[in-house]
C-alpha cells in the first residue's frame, strides 16, 4: 500500500484525538501563558498587561523558594525510597516461597486505593490523640508519650512521604518484578558458577535488565511527585507553618483562594518549566541507560 | 534451580511476612475502624479489635432517604461512576483509531510524543483557563464537563497503551486481508480489533481507575451533589465536622472497594499493562 | 396512517409540554452550608424540611463543606451558571464578596421589624460600607469551657477571670498530676487559630489595623501571641493544639483530657449532654477571660450570615428561604448548638431552659465581641497571620519577628 495514502488515512484517524487535545490542553495552556502576563482576577473582567512582573515577583518571593525546596525534597526522598523498597520487594517476590502468588496479588491493593482515601487513612493513623501509630508505638514501648506527627515541621513531611511511599512502592515492585522475570535463568546460574557474590551478581547481572523499566518508573514517579497535590491537601493543607506546602498547593492558593489568576498562571508555568527540564534531563538519561544496557 | 540454604529460606519467609504485614496493616485497620464503635476509636489505650462489629455506618452512608447524609454520599458515588465511565468510553473511542494510526504510520510518532508529553503538565497549569472555559460553556458543576476535562489525563495514557498493543499485532495480517478485498474499516473491525480486545480492556481499566482517583479538577469544578465526586466527598468528610473516625473510614472503604476489586480480579491484565511500556523501555 | 402518527406525536409533545410546565413552576434552590461548629448538619436539614413543607413549590438542595472549603467553594461557584443561590458566609468575607460582586445587596429587603429585633452586634456580621449583604444566622464567639470535676479535684473554686489566672489554675492542675497538659486550643494552620488569637488580642486591647496598615505586630497584638507561645512552651497547653481544629478540641475535652478549652457555643450541649461525651454534666462555660487593667472579658466575633449570590436566578425564593432559616421561630427551636440572633429570645424560657450557664456567658461574651479586620484582602492577611502564629509556636521565629513578617506579607 502506498505510503502517502497510508499517512493521510492515519492522520484522519489521529484527528479526533488531536482535536480534543487541542481543545482541552492546547488552548488552556496558551491561555495560561497569556494570563501570566496580566493582573487578571479569577472572576470578572480580564486584567491589564503587566509584562514580566508576575514572574519576577514570584521568582523573588521567599514563599516560592521555600516551597520549591519543600517540593524537591518531597519528590527526591519519596521517589528514592519507592525505588529502593520496590526493587527489594521485587527481589523478594522473585524468590520461591509459599504464598508467593497471594503476596504478589496483595501488592496491587495500595496502588488501587484512591489517593484521597490513602491520605485520609494515614491522617487517621497519625492522629496525635487517637491515632493508631501513637497507640502502637507506645504499646510496644518504642515511644513513651504520644507525638504530633503531622504537627511538627520536623516530622510532617516525613510522615507524608511515608504515606506516599506506602501507596507507590508496590507499583515499582511490580514493574521491577516483571523485568526480573525476563532475566534468563542461565545467566544467573552461570554467574553463580563463576563465583560472583550476591551483591556483584545484582550489580552486574541483574541490574542491567532492570535499568530500562526502572528508569521509566523513575521518570513517571518523579513527575508525579513534583506535581503532588491531593495527599498534601487532605493531610496537612501545607501546614504546620507551611512546612509541607508544595508548588501545586501554592498555585492553588494564589489562583483560587486569593483569586489572582494572573500571578497564579505565571507560577503554574514556572512549575511546568521545572517539570519539563527535569523530564528532558531524565529522558536523556533513559536513552543513555538503554544504550548501555543493550 | 539452585539449592538454597535453610537460613536463606527462613529469611525469605520472614521478609515475605513483613512485606505482607506492611501492605495489609493499614488496609485492615481502615476496615476495622469502619466497624468499631466510636468509643473504641477514642479509647486510651486504643482498642484494636471491636467487641462487637457495628455495620450501621454502612447503612447510614448508603441510605437514599431524600435530604440526608446518605443521599449526599450515594449521589457522589453515582457521579463518580458516571464521570469515570463517560471519560473512559470517550478516551477509548479516541485512543483506538489514534493508537492504530501511530502504530501503522511511524511518520505520526512525533504527534503521539507530543500528546504523551502533556503528561508532564501539572493540572494547575491548565486549571484557570479550563475553569473559565467550562464556566463560559455552562459546564461547571456538571458531570459532562468534568468527564471532558478528565480526557486531559486519560486520552494520552490510553492512546499510548493502545499503540503498544497494536504494535504486537503483525501488520502482515491486515495487509493480507486487504489484498483479499476487505476495506480498511472492515479489516480493523473484523480482524484487528478482536485481536486487540485484551489491550482495549486493559486500557479501559486503567482509564477508569485514573478517573475514579482524580481529585484536583473535581475539587475545583464541582460544587454540589449534581456533580461532586467521591474523592471530594471524602475529603469534605475528613475535613469537616465528623468526629466519628469510623464514618470517615467507612466512606474510605466504600470508595476503595470498586478500584480494589478491579485491581484484585484483573491484576494479570493490569500488571501486563503497567509493565508492557516499562519492559520495552 | 401517517396522519394519526403525527397527531399522536403532537399530542404527546403537548402532554409532555404541560408536564414540563408544571415541573418548571417548581423552583430549586441550591444552598451551601458548612459541616463544622454551630448548627449540625441534621439541624440544617430539619430546618430546611420545615421550609419545603411550608413551600411545596420550592425544593432546596443542601451542600455541606468543611469551613476550610466554604470561601473557595463560594468563589469558584460564581463562574458556574447554576451555582449556589444561598451561601453561608463568615463575618470576615462581606468586604471581599461585596467588592467582587459575589453577594447581592439586600438592604431594601431588610424590614424595620428585623432591624429592631435582631441584636446590633449580629448586624455587623453582614454589613459592609453601610449596606446589608445578608441576614445574620449564627451569632457566635469563643467561650472558655472548663471541666468542673477536674477543677474541683484541684481545689479551684471559681473559673479564671483573667488569662494569667487561667495559666495559674492550669499549673495547679498540672502540678497535682490531674492532667499533663490542661488547656486545649485550635491552633492548626487555619482560620481557627486566628479566632483564638483575636480573642487574646481583644483581651490585651490590641488592634489589627490602624489606618488600613497592619498594627498587630506591636502592643496588644504582640502580647496576645506572646501569651500563646508562653502557654505552649510552659507545657500547660496541649502541644497537639498546633494541629487541632475545633472538632479536635471538642473530642479531647469530651474525653476528659482537657480542663480548659476555648471553643464555640456548639460544644456546650454536645459535651454536657451529648451521647459520645464522657464529661456530661461536668461542663462549665464562662466568657473568655480578660486582662487585669485592660478588659473584663474577651471575645471574637465569629458570627456568620446567609446571603443571596449575584448569580442566583431565584433571588426572591432564596430570600424567602433565608428569612425562614433566620426567623425567631426557627432559631428558638434549634437553640442548642447555636444561639439566636434575636434579642428577645434570650428572655424566652424555651430557649434558656437547661442552658442558663451558657446564656449567662453569652450575655457577657456577645457584648464584648471583637471583629477581625475588615478588608477585601482578608484571606491573604489571615494566611500570613496563620503562618506567623505557627512559626512562633514552633520556635522558628520570635513572636516579634513572626508578626513583623506577617505584616509585610499581608498584602496591605
Amino acid at each position: 500500500m502506498s505510503g502517502t495514502w497510508m499517512t493521510t488515512r492515519a492522520w484522519l484517524l489521529m484527528a479526533p484525538l488531536l482535536a480534543v487535545m487541542i481543545a482541552v490542553i492546547g488552548w488552556p495552556l496558551v491561555d495560561t501563558v497569556a494570563l501570566s502576563f496580566t493582573d487578571a482576577k479569577l472572576v470578572g473582567t480580564g486584567g491589564n498587561f503587566v509584562g514580566l512582573e508576575n514572574y519576577t515577583k514570584m521568582l523573588s518571593s521567599g514563599n516560592f523558594q521555600r516551597t520549591l525546596v519543600t517540593t524537591a525534597w518531597f519528590a527526591i526522598i519519596s521517589v528514592a525510597a519507592e525505588m529502593v523498597l520496590g526493587v527489594l520487594a521485587a527481589l523478594l517476590l522473585n524468590q520461591e516461597f509459599r504464598g508467593r502468588t497471594v503476596l504478589r496479588a496483595l501488592m496491587i491493593l495500595p496502588w488501587a486505593l484512591p489517593t484521597v482515601v490513602n491520605a485520609t487513612l494515614w491522617r487517621l493513623i497519625y492522629n496525635p490523640e487517637y491515632g493508631a501509630l501513637n497507640a502502637a508505638l507506645t504499646q510496644i514501648g518504642l515511644l513513651d508519650s504520644y507525638r504530633s506527627w503531622l504537627g511538627e515541621p520536623g516530622s510532617a513531611l516525613t510522615a507524608l512521604i511515608v504515606a506516599d511511599c506506602w501507596k507507590n512502592f508496590p507499583l515499582v515492585a511490580l514493574i521491577a518484578l516483571a523485568a526480573l522475570q525476563a532475566v534468563p535463568r542461565e545467566i544467573t546460574s552461570a554467574s553463580l558458577v563463576d563465583g560472583a557474590g550476591p551483591i556483584s551478581r545484582f550489580r552486574f547481572v541483574i541490574l542491567p535488565y532492570l535499568a530500562g523499566p526502572l528508569m521509566v518508573a523513575l521518570v513517571l514517579r518523579t513527575i508525579e511527585a513534583f506535581k503532588v497535590f491531593d495527599i498534601i491537601w487532605v493531610m496537612t493543607r501545607g501546614g504546620p507553618a507551611n512546612s509541607t506546602r508544595t508548588l501545586s498547593i501554592l498555585v492553588y492558593q494564589e489562583a483560587f483562594s486569593f483569586q489572582r489568576a494572573g500571578s497564579g498562571a505565571s507560577l503554574a508555568l514556572i512549575v511546568t518549566l521545572l517539570v519539563t527540564v527535569l523530564a528532558v534531563a531524565y529522558a536523556a538519561l533513559v536513552r543513555k541507560t538503554a544504550g548501555s544496557a543493550a | 534451580m539452585e539449592r538454597k540454604s535453610l537460613a536463606f529460606s527462613v529469611f525469605v519467609h520472614l521478609a515475605a511476612l513483613l512485606l505482607a504485614a506492611v501492605i495489609l496493616a493499614p488496609l485492615v485497620w481502615l476496615f476495622v475502624m469502619s466497624i468499631s464503635p466510636a468509643a473504641d476509636l477514642s479509647a486510651k489505650p486504643l482498642r484494636w479489635w471491636p467487641q462487637s462489629a457495628d455495620f450501621s455506618r454502612y447503612q447510614l452512608l448508603l441510605s437514599t432517604v431524600a435530604n440526608s447524609a446518605g443521599a449526599a454520599f450515594t449521589a457522589s458515588l453515582r457521579n463518580s461512576l458516571a464521570v469515570a465511565s463517560m471519560a473512559t468510553v470517550a478516551a477509548i473511542a479516541l485512543a483506538i483509531p489514534a493508537g492504530w494510526a501511530v502504530s501503522r504510520a511511524p511518520a505520526l510518532n512525533w504527534s503521539l510524543s507530543l500528546v504523551i508529553a502533556t503528561y508532564m503538565l501539572p493540572p494547575v497549569a491548565l486549571a484557570v483557563p479550563l475553569y473559565m472555559g467550562l464556566s463560559y460553556l455552562g459546564l461547571l458543576n456538571n458531570v459532562f464537563g468534568l468527564a471532558l476535562v478528565y480526557l486531559t489525563i486519560l486520552a494520552p495514557f490510553t492512546t499510548w497503551l493502545m499503540k503498544s498493543g497494536f504494535d504486537t499485532i503483525p501488520r502482515e495480517i491486515e495487509a493480507a486481508a486487504m489484498i483479499d478485498g476487505a476495506s480498511l474499516w472492515q479489516t480493523l473491525r473484523i480482524l484487528t480489533l478482536p485481536l486487540a480486545a485484551p489491550v482495549v480492556a486493559t486500557s479501559a481499566l486503567f482509564a477508569f481507575l485514573l478517573a475514579w482517583d482524580e481529585f484536583f479538577y473535581a475539587l475545583l469544578f464541582t460544587s454540589d451533589q449534581r456533580a461532586k465526586t467521591l474523592t471530594v466527598a471524602i475529603a469534605d468528610l475528613a475535613g469537616g465536622r465528623v468526629s466519628d473516625y469510623g464514618l470517615i473510614a467507612t466512606a474510605g472503604v466504600l470508595a476503595a472497594l470498586p478500584p480494589v476489586l478491579i485491581g484484585f480480579l484483573m491484576q494479570r491484565a493490569l500488571i501486563s499493562g503497567l509493565t508492557s511500556g516499562g519492559v520495552k523501555g | 396512517m401517517s396522519n394519526s402518527i403525527t397527531r399522536a406525536l403532537i399530542g404527546a409533545a403537548l402532554l409532555s409540554a404541560s408536564f414540563a410546565h408544571h415541573a418548571f413552576a417548581e423552583t430549586t434552590l441550591n444552598a451551601l452550608f458548612m459541616a463544622q461548629a454551630a448548627y449540625s448538619e441534621a439541624d440544617v436539614r430539619a430546618m430546611t424540611d420545615a421550609f419545603t413543607k411550608a413551600n411545596p413549590d420550592i425544593k432546596v438542595n443542601l451542600e455541606f463543606v468543611p469551613y476550610e472549603g466554604l470561601h473557595d467553594k463560594t468563589v469558584l461557584a460564581q463562574g458556574s451558571g447554576g451555582g449556589y443561590d444561598v451561601v453561608l458566609f463568615d463575618v470576615i468575607w462581606p468586604a471581599e464578596y461585596a467588592s467582587n460582586n459575589v453577594l447581592v445587596d439586600i438592604s431594601s429587603r431588610v424590614t424595620d421589624e428585623m432591624k429592631k429585633g435582631v441584636l446590633p452586634g449580629a448586624w455587623t456580621t453582614v454589613q459592609y460600607d453601610g449596606k446589608y449583604y445578608g441576614m445574620p444566622w449564627i451569632l457566635d464567639t469563643k467561650y472558655l469551657f472548663y471541666n468542673k470535676e477536674i477543677l474541683e479535684k484541684a481545689g479551684i473554686t471559681a473559673p479564671p477571670k483573667t488569662w494569667d489566672e487561667l495559666a495559674e489554675q492550669a499549673k495547679v492542675i498540672k502540678d497535682k498530676g490531674l492532667l499533663q497538659t490542661p488547656i486545649a486550643w485550635s491552633w492548626a494552620q487555619a482560620e481557627a487559630a486566628i479566632c483564638d488569637y483575636t480573642t487574646l488580642v481583644s483581651a490585651y486591647g490590641g488592634e489589627f489595623l490602624k489606618d488600613g496598615k497592619p498594627a498587630f505586630q506591636s502592643d496588644g497584638g504582640l502580647d496576645a501571641l506572646n501569651y500563646m507561645v508562653t502557654s505552649y512552651k510552659s507545657g500547660l497547653t496541649n502541644p497537639n493544639s498546633k494541629e487541632f481544629l475545633e472538632e479536635d478540641v471538642r473530642k479531647v475535652f469530651e474525653n476528659g483530657e482537657a480542663a480548659f478549652a476555648l471553643n464555640w457555643t456548639y460544644m456546650y450541649n454536645l459535651a454536657n449532654s451529648g451521647k459520645d461525651s464522657k464529661v456530661t454534666g461536668k461542663v462549665g462555660v464562662v466568657p473568655a477571660p480578660g486582662v487585669a487593667g485592660k478588659s473584663e472579658v474577651s471575645a471574637v466575633n465569629g458570627s456568620m450570615g446567609l446571603g443571596v449570590t449575584s448569580v442566583s436566578k431565584h433571588p426572591d425564593e432564596a430570600w424567602k428561604y433565608i428569612v425562614h432559616m433566620t426567623s425567631q421561630d426557627t432559631q428558638n427551636q434549634y437553640a442548642k448548638l447555636s444561639l439566636p440572633i434575636w434579642a428577645s429570645s434570650y428572655e424566652d424560657p424555651a430557649v434558656t431552659q437547661g442552658q442558663e450557664e451558657l446564656i449567662g456567658a453569652a450575655k457577657l461574651g456577645l457584648a464584648a465581641m471583637y471583629p477581625r479586620p475588615t478588608t477585601p484582602k482578608y484571606q491573604e492577611l489571615s494566611t500570613a497571620l496563620q503562618q506567623a502564629i505557627q512559626e512562633a509556636l514552633l520556635g522558628q521565629a520570635s513572636p516579634e519577628e513572626a508578626l513583623q513578617s506577617a505584616a509585610e506579607n499581608s498584602g496591605l
